[in-house]
């Protein structure tokens, strides 16, 4: 267990970890000058089930099981002063998905969660962020021995919202984590979904899919910190762009630390550019403490959606508006597929669509 | 019965320095169930004679016409042009990151047809298309022409002609880059649509070697813009023993 570190400052943009984030856009959710409401945004969308529960405690009773560097995360430690805690009891299997869904106002706020999942059990989160917000925010995922946890984010707020999270898991020994996050509301998302590992055999797999028109940034900095022998990553972002001033960041940071031997690690990110005046940035970064691995890679590609292609696909029979959608739809289909929901994977290619749709207006 | 008519064909390409003039007036008539083999020397604008049917944005038409079975093509979308009948067997065909092959050959036949093929009888057709035209049914999952070889990209093409099952088909060098099995599996693919739906078919080649599997009804040498010979299949075996001098002196 650590403290809360008190001593931060806002950041500048001069900062490694902010460089890329649009400070200005950032309704001062990371200022520490711009007061912030800690109200609870957080609840259940439906009833529970049984064996699991959603409460609000002190945050005082739910100390940070691990040391944050991330600003914002260390600044919504402070501000906040209830915790919302979603927890699994042991041995559960949970056949329905839980979800999740967000209420936030207009003005800038700060929310604070746990997830604990209990030994052995097996459950699918699905967290709904949509609508008006400014949201700083911070989710610990605690992740017992032998359990197994989808947690899927999406992000389908209003163009005008803006939301700095942190996504953090901590994966027992045996405990499989999936995290899948969709983001393509927002005007300006900066999320972290970063894992750790506690015990042996211990594995995750983090998807993503963001498309970003114009005007928006949309950045996901994966963190995942290989400590103890024979755990396994798989990192698979995928994201699109169009439009003048999209911009998408992503920052994939594996670490093999040593005394992780056995460690598995493979991290992608691929960016499709449908239109000029985008920009993807993408920086994978790997880095190997121990020799004793089982395999560790990366890769980072950024494809043009070109006027060639809209020809060759025309020159078909394809009209423009379905060639685009092809292109975005199957290059997406690989990780949305996996959400196993067919209403979502809809709704979110519905939106999607639209969005499309509507650059340049 | 279908008919290709070109009337006087002019065309510019569009570049940053300005549009330089590369079709100066160019006739021809494809008919179903003809071949019509053109040849001409690089850069004579074979390819963009095929780009302008298809409808490339990148070139200009500043004067002449082309109509199928009477109505304008110049008029049409690119993919109304596609929808008409006209299909265009790229020199290069272009890689399409993100859509899949089988994805892709769906998305074209139903927009094609105008309905989506029942779901039984595709999945058949498909595979025995890519049989017969030798392609691994484990392209089908792969994205459109992206890492394909040079000669994967050509049986692709035809792949495709296979199932639009146009009316009027533009090879563009489709069988430069094929080794020599690639090229009897691709005429025999040609033949085989020619046979089954009377297709009409432009084919631009260099060489004579295609002309064996592919026989053509009319051959016509293109030079300078424009087609300034024209005769039966005699005419490639004179190209191909004297070459083009006599014409771009011409
Ligand atoms: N963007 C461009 N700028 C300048 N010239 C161009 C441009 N695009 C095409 N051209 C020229 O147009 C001419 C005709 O090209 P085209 O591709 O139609 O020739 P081709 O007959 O198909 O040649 P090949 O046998 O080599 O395929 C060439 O001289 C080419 O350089
Ligand atoms: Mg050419």
């Amino acid at each position: 267990m650590s403290q809360l570190t008190t001593n931060y400052l806002t950041p500048t943009g001069r900062e490694e970890a902010w460089r890329f984030t649009p400070l200005k856009k950032l309704s001062g959710i990371h200022d520490l000058e711009v007061p912030v409401s800690d109200r609870i945004s957080l609840s259940a969308k439906s009833d529970l089930p049984k064996g699991v529960t959603l409460s609000t405690s002190s945050s005082s009773d739910h100390p940070p099981a691990y040391v944050a560097s991330d600003i914002v995360t260390n600044r919504v430690r402070k501000e906040v002063k209830n915790v919302t805690v979603l927890a699994i009891e042991n041995n559960l299997e949970l056949a329905e998905p839980i979800f999740l869904k967000r209420k936030c106002g207009p003005t800038p706020e700060v929310s604070r969660s746990i997830i604990q999942v209990g030994i052995n059990s097996r459950a699918t989160v699905i967290l709904e962020n949509n609508g008006v917000g400014k949201l700083g925010e911070e989710i610990e995922i605690l992740l017992s021995a032998g359990s197994s946890l989808n947690f899927i984010s999406l992000q389908e707020w209003d163009l005008s919202s803006v939301y700095v999270a942190q996504h953090h898991a901590i994966i027992g020994k045996d405990a499989q984590f999936n995290s899948y996050v969709v983001s393509i509301g927002g005007s300006t998302i900066r999320m972290s979904p970063t894992v750790e590992y506690t015990g042996t055999g211990a594995s995750a797999e983090m998807y993503g899919v963001y498309f970003a028109t114009d005007e928006q940034h949309l950045e996901h900095r994966i963190h995942v910190n290989h400590s103890v022998p024979n755990t396994k990553s798989r990192v698979n972002y995928k994201g699109a762009l169009a439009g003048k001033g999209a911009h998408t960041v992503w920052i994939g940071d594996v670490y093999i630390n040593k005394g992780a031997e056995g460690t598995d690690t493979y991290e992608l990110n691929r960016n499709l550019l449908l239109t000029d005046g985008a920009r993807a940035d993408s920086v994978p970064n790997l880095e190997i403490e121990t020799g004793e691995i089982v395999g560790a890679g990366h890769a980072s590609t950024t494809g043009r959606f070109d006027d060639e292609q809209l020809f060759y696909l025309q020159s078909r029979g394809i009209p423009a508006e379905m060639a685009r959608k092809l292109v975005i739809r199957g290059f997406f289909a690989e990780i949305i597929n996996k959400l196993k929901n067919e209403d979502i994977e809809e709704r979110l290619m519905a939106r999607i669509e639209l969005e499309l749709s509507r650059v340049g207006e | 019965m279908s008919v290709l008519e070109i009337k006087n064909l002019q065309v510019s390409v569009i570049t940053e320095a300005g549009n330089k003039e590369i079709l100066r007036g160019v006739d021809l008539t494809v008919k179903s169930g003809e071949t019509h083999a053109i040849m001409g020397p690089n850069g004579s604008g074979k390819s963009t004679l095929a780009y302008s049917i298809a409808g490339h944005p990148k070139y200009l038409i500043t004067g002449g016409s082309v109509t199928l079975d009477g109505n304008d093509v110049l008029e049409m979308s690119v993919d109304e042009r596609a929808k008409a009948g006209l299909f265009l067997a790229m020199q290069y065909p272009v890689e399409v990151p993100g859509v899949s092959v089988s994805n892709f050959l769906r998305t074209a036949v139903t927009a094609i047809r105008g309905e989506a093929p029942k779901v039984r009888t595709w999945v058949g057709e498909v595979k025995e298309a890519m049989a017969s035209l030798n392609i691994d049914t484990a392209f089908s999952e792969r994205n459109v022409n992206e890492g394909f070889s040079g000669g994967e990209k050509k049986r692709h093409e035809i792949l495709q002609m296979e199932l639009l099952r146009p009316k009027i088909a533009i090879l563009d060098e489709t069988d430069s880059g094929l080794d020599v099995d690639a090229l009897r599996i691709v005429s025999e693919g040609v033949n085989r649509v020619k046979a089954n739906s009377d297709l009409g078919v432009m084919l631009i080649t260099h060489y004579t070697r295609i002309l064996r599997y592919i026989k053509p009804d009319f051959v016509h040498v293109f030079a300078n813009g424009k087609i300034v010979e024209e005769g039966g299949p005699e005419l490639a075996d004179k190209l191909e023993e004297q070459g083009y001098a006599a014409y771009i002196t011409a």
